[in-house]
């Protein structure tokens, strides 16, 4: 899954494609898809509005667990 | 048996009724007063603080113990006022304030000694021991991840910093996931769990970013993040670090450390996550700028999808200009412009062996093989034969 970070990066370099590359009409509307896909995800991050708080505990083994906490 | 009517009886007291508050805290002035001659008293200077009275009032400590000591006005005249962290000898009466119950030392006469207290000396060593290792080096501080997905938060999980920095967080990003990882921030103990809490946080492979911090308190109260165990752990972080020991004056070993420092715990969130609004803005740009970017292509390219091309294009553009700003209803209306969307209506595109699209009559000779893709997939076909015409 990619991050924001990357969602956001290829937005950009399809939009800079878009508005400089030499592209034949199939190219520009592959990019032009792909762009409005990421534009969807980026606009679904965006939109999440309820902050995820955990606590980190240490089993007696070790291993690190997480529990929702409220806060 | 009678239970005894307390205010009558109730033991050795004045009396022999229970004591008041004030009984008791006075006759532990007495007792201390009584059991303490003036003495000389050695310790460090922390805390000191000058009342517009002209009264002084500190703290004296040493490796073990520390004691709160007032010095008049008029037994401090004359005096230069110590500097933090010095050693000094007092002469001083122990007595017990009865208001407050506390026990303390009454400061006759302050003499300050040349050599620095211990905890001032301890951090001083502490401070040259990480500039030797390079951990003060400002090239190496790294820069904060522009989205994390994760922060790592070490505080006290009851104190109002951890508080502070939800709330900033669940306003500017509250996409991220917060994971606190508990430590007493002052104390003692608290070295080791923070240590501990470190650890833990540096084991945990989604953090993006970690914060730890506290809110604000006194010179004394904030001294664990001065420690050079827990600044090395700092320095050890896997993820960036963002230190938050808010105080008024000086710089923590922490604070040194971290590859960024922010004034409060209020402001390490800000600087942790992006804002959300200002992040909506760049992507609505974007989006504008991807609808004029195709809507641009086809018109500079000449490229038409059928004679009813001109409408499609002003269809697009119109589409696009005016509603750039509308994410949703943007993504909405490009995807009905979707290439998809355009074969469903009966448009065509012919490509060849290769998958490139052919545009011209020329590309057609007589008997040349090629795909056409349709609304619901591709169909082989062979040129019979052309004719020239071009909607230019």
């Amino acid at each position: 899954m990619a991050s924001f970070k990357e969602e956001l990066e290829r937005l950009e370099a399809i939009v800079r494609a878009l508005e400089q590359d030499d592209l034949d009409l199939d190219r520009a509307l592959h990019l032009f898809e792909e762009g409005v896909a990421c534009l969807k995800t980026a606009r679904e991050l965006l939109q999440q509005s309820e902050l995820t708080v955990k606590r980190v505990l240490e089993a007696a083994d070790g291993t690190l667990r997480t529990s929702r906490t409220d806060l | 048996m009678k239970a005894p009517d307390l205010f009558v009886s109730a033991g050795p007291g004045p009396g022999d009724r229970a004591w008041t508050v004030a009984d008791v805290t006075r006759r532990a002035r007495q007792l201390i007063e009584g059991g303490f001659t003036r003495l000389w008293v050695r310790g460090e200077v922390t805390g000191f603080k000058a009342y517009r009275s002209g009264h002084w009032y500190f703290t004296l400590r040493d490796q073990q113990a520390q004691v709160r000591c007032v010095m008049w006005r008029s037994d401090n005249l004359g005096h230069a006022a110590p500097a933090e962290g010095t050693q000094v000898f007092v002469e001083a009466q122990p007595t017990v304030w009865d208001e407050r119950g506390e026990f303390r030392l009454t400061v006759r006469q302050l003499v300050p000694m040349d050599a620095t207290g211990p905890w001032q000396r301890r951090l001083e060593q502490a401070k040259a021991a990480l500039e030797r290792d390079g951990l003060l080096d400002p090239s190496r501080k790294r820069p904060l991840p522009a989205f994390p997905s994760c922060v790592g938060v070490v505080t006290s999980p009851d104190g109002a910093a951890l508080r502070d920095m939800v709330s900033v967080l669940r306003r500017r990003w509250p996409a991220v996931e917060v994971l606190l990882v508990p430590a007493r921030v002052q104390g003692e103990g608290a070295e080791g769990e923070l240590l501990q809490a470190l650890a833990r946080v540096n084991r945990l492979p989604q953090v993006d970013v970690v914060i730890v911090g506290r809110g604000g308190g006194a010179r004394e109260d904030l001294w664990v993040f001065n420690a050079e165990r827990v600044a090395r752990a700092v320095a050890a972080q896997r993820a960036p670090t963002i230190s938050a020991v808010g105080h008024e004056t000086d710089v923590t070993l922490t604070d040194l450390v971290a590859d960024h420092r922010a004034p409060t715990p209020s402001a390490a969130a800000e600087a942790a996550v992006p804002d959300r609004a200002a992040v909506a803005q760049l992507v609505a740009t974007l989006a504008r700028r991807l609808g004029h970017g195709l809507s641009r292509r086809t018109a500079l390219g000449r490229e038409r999808l059928d004679r009813t091309g001109d409408r499609l294009e002003a269809a697009m553009r119109w589409q696009l200009d005016d509603r750039a700003n509308r994410l949703g209803r943007l993504a909405a209306g490009l995807d009905a412009l979707s290439p998809l969307k355009v074969l469903q209506r009966g448009y065509a595109v012919a490509r060849d062996e290769q998958g490139g699209v052919m545009k011209r009559v020329a590309q057609f000779g007589p008997g040349t093989p090629f795909r056409l893709t349709v609304s619901d997939g591709d169909v082989r076909a062979r040129a019979a034969g052309s004719q020239p015409g071009g909607h230019s």
